[in-house]
């Protein structure tokens, strides 16, 4: 039996700073590094001892916490930097790695939707398009072909924001609860998704902790292993036509089904299958996108995904609970990065057993992604409690 | 009533890159002009120097007749920014020739589209450089 490939790695240290609507005091910098500080801090290991940071802001948090000569890599955010980080570990050139992201005082025009959700590339930007039209656009093909419903959107954004609600560190704590009927009496943004099936936008900074499994070994926390992770891309995002049947290569698949080779790889690597998964940490930019997901992964057949929730699989209790401190729809959106770290920090926190709020009960392997079809991509990535 | 309208001027415009020039200057001529390759002939999403099926570097401008089918679509009514008047309707249009373009459709009401309307192109012009092509249901 070969040895797995992330069998060195250790998820040891995790914080979310409070987030908010606004953090006034901060900018995206200062409150990433109040995440950074926390995992550590969290994990039982100093800063000196941080040989890496990974992430679109590593240089600026290398020079602010004192941490030069240290390995740097700019190039990826969310699960893509863990993966990243894990290969650090496991390839012996780091001990400690940092992942620190935030978002603060970056939408303050609020006449305009986020600044991160309209890029203005020349091919969309003409007619409108940001993020919710987007997604919508794929969200209607899937409608149109397997005729899922705004009623299934709507229940799948209410099982989020109630368990934002439920969730006392969420930006919307205590803002519902929500039934499906009052997603869908919310008022239009993009024709399928109503405000309520959108996610919310606040600030707030995040940082993750990965080190090897022996300086875990010594640590403060209950280490969480890495079984598998992979991503998938077809293009940039918000840059041309998202197209559900968009498909370059002939032997595989269309665009709309982004991130099921990447769950292919993720859970062969674990030697997992999708029945496994005791929690599904998914991403939600929007309701649709849920469902999706659960189709592309394998938790579901084509065209299954809006029955499948319908049929209560995904709120507490479930067969598969999903995005269990309310994502972005509620718990908190504070920009382009740190969301997505939030995925793996709420997968880690239910591996622990430490959640607040929607613990799963005896959760031994969580999934959790990022991206969407709406993007042209998605990651995927596999946590357990047992060691690889 | 909400009919579907070009966007005014003023709205945000796009900007030209070196390789798409071609397809913005034929929009301000009323062309609508599509790359294909020179020696497999496959259409892309956007401009393109190779080819994403054959590799090979040599793509050439068509004209398109401007017909095309509806495959999706969205009605916007919260806009990203205050100077696009709601509602409208981005779509993606699959043109006869085999390709698919982001646009927007105009002249009907919102509640009149479906899977496959039956579209042709209609272009506004929306700054000195800048003509946008939209579709009208025919």
């Amino acid at each position: 039996m070969p040895t797995h490939p992330f069998r060195e790695v250790a998820i040891a240290g995790i914080c979310n700073t409070v987030q908010a609507r606004a953090l006034p005091d901060h900018d995206s910098t200062s409150i990433a590094l109040v995440g950074a500080l926390g995992a550590l801090a969290d994990a039982g290991i100093a800063p000196h001892e941080v040989d890496s940071v990974v992430g679109t802001d590593c240089a600026q948090i290398a020079l602010q916490l004192g941490l030069g000569p240290c390995t740097r890599r700019p190039s990826a955010m969310g699960i893509p930097a863990v993966l990243d980080a894990a290969a650090l570990i496991t390839t012996g050139q780091c001990n400690v790695v940092l992942i620190a992201a935030g978002g603060a005082g970056v939408h303050s025009d609020h006449a305009s939707t986020a600044p991160w959700t309209r890029p203005a590339n020349e091919l969309v930007v003409g007619y409108g398009l940001f993020t919710a039209a987007e997604f919508a656009l794929m969200a209607r093909r899937h409608m149109l072909t397997y005729g899922t419903t705004p009623e299934q959107l709507a229940t799948v954004a209410a099982v989020i924001r109630n368990n934002g609600h439920a969730n006392p560190d969420a930006v919307y704590a205590g803002r519902g609860p929500f039934t499906p009927a009052d997603i869908l009496a919310s008022r239009m943004i993009a024709d399928p998704f109503h405000l309520l099936d959108c996610a919310t936008t606040s600030e707030g900074g995040c940082g993750l902790v990965l080190t090897s499994a022996d300086r875990a070994a010594s640590g403060a926390t209950t280490p969480v292993w890495i079984l598998g992770g992979a991503s998938d891309a077809f293009g940039p995002a918000y840059v041309v036509a998202p197209v559900w049947d968009f498909q370059p290569r002939a032997d595989s698949y269309p665009a709309g089904l982004v991130g099921a080779r990447a769950a292919r790889i993720s859970f062969a690597m674990a030697g997992l299958t999708p029945s496994d998964v005791d929690v599904a940490e998914l991403y939600d930019p929007f309701s649709f996108e849920i469902i999706r997901q659960l189709e592309a992964f394998g938790f579901c057949g084509p065209g299954e995904g809006g029955p499948f929730v319908e049929a209560g699989n995904i709120g507490p209790g479930g067969t598969l609970p999903v995005t269990t401190d309310g994502g972005t729809m509620s718990f908190s959106h504070p920009g382009i990065n740190a969301q997505q770290i939030q995925r793996v920090i709420r997968a880690t926190e239910q591996l622990r057993r430490t959640c607040a709020s929607n613990q799963v009960d005896d959760a031994e392997v969580a999934v959790c992604s990022n991206g969407g079809a709406g993007a042209l991509f998605c990651d995927v990535l596999l946590l357990g409690r047992e060691r690889p | 009533m909400s009919l579907l309208l070009p966007q005014p001027e003023g709205t945000p415009a796009p900007r030209p890159s070196l390789h798409s020039r071609p397809y913005w200057k034929g929009c301000r001529r009323r062309q609508l002009l599509y790359q294909r390759c020179g020696k497999c002939s496959f259409i892309g999403l956007s401009a393109f120097t190779v080819c994403a099926q054959c590799h090979a570097s040599s793509p050439v401008w068509d004209e398109s007749a401007g017909h095309g089918s509806l495959y999706s679509w969205t009605v916007v009514w919260r806009p990203p920014d205050p100077s696009f008047q709601v509602p409208y309707a981005p779509a993606v249009v699959r043109l006869d020739e085999g390709f698919w373009m982001l646009s927007a459709v105009i002249g009907c009401e919102p509640e009149v589209l479906h899977e496959d309307l039956r579209l042709a192109v209609e272009f506004h012009p929306v700054s000195d450089e800048i003509t946008l092509p939209y579709f009208r249901p025919v």
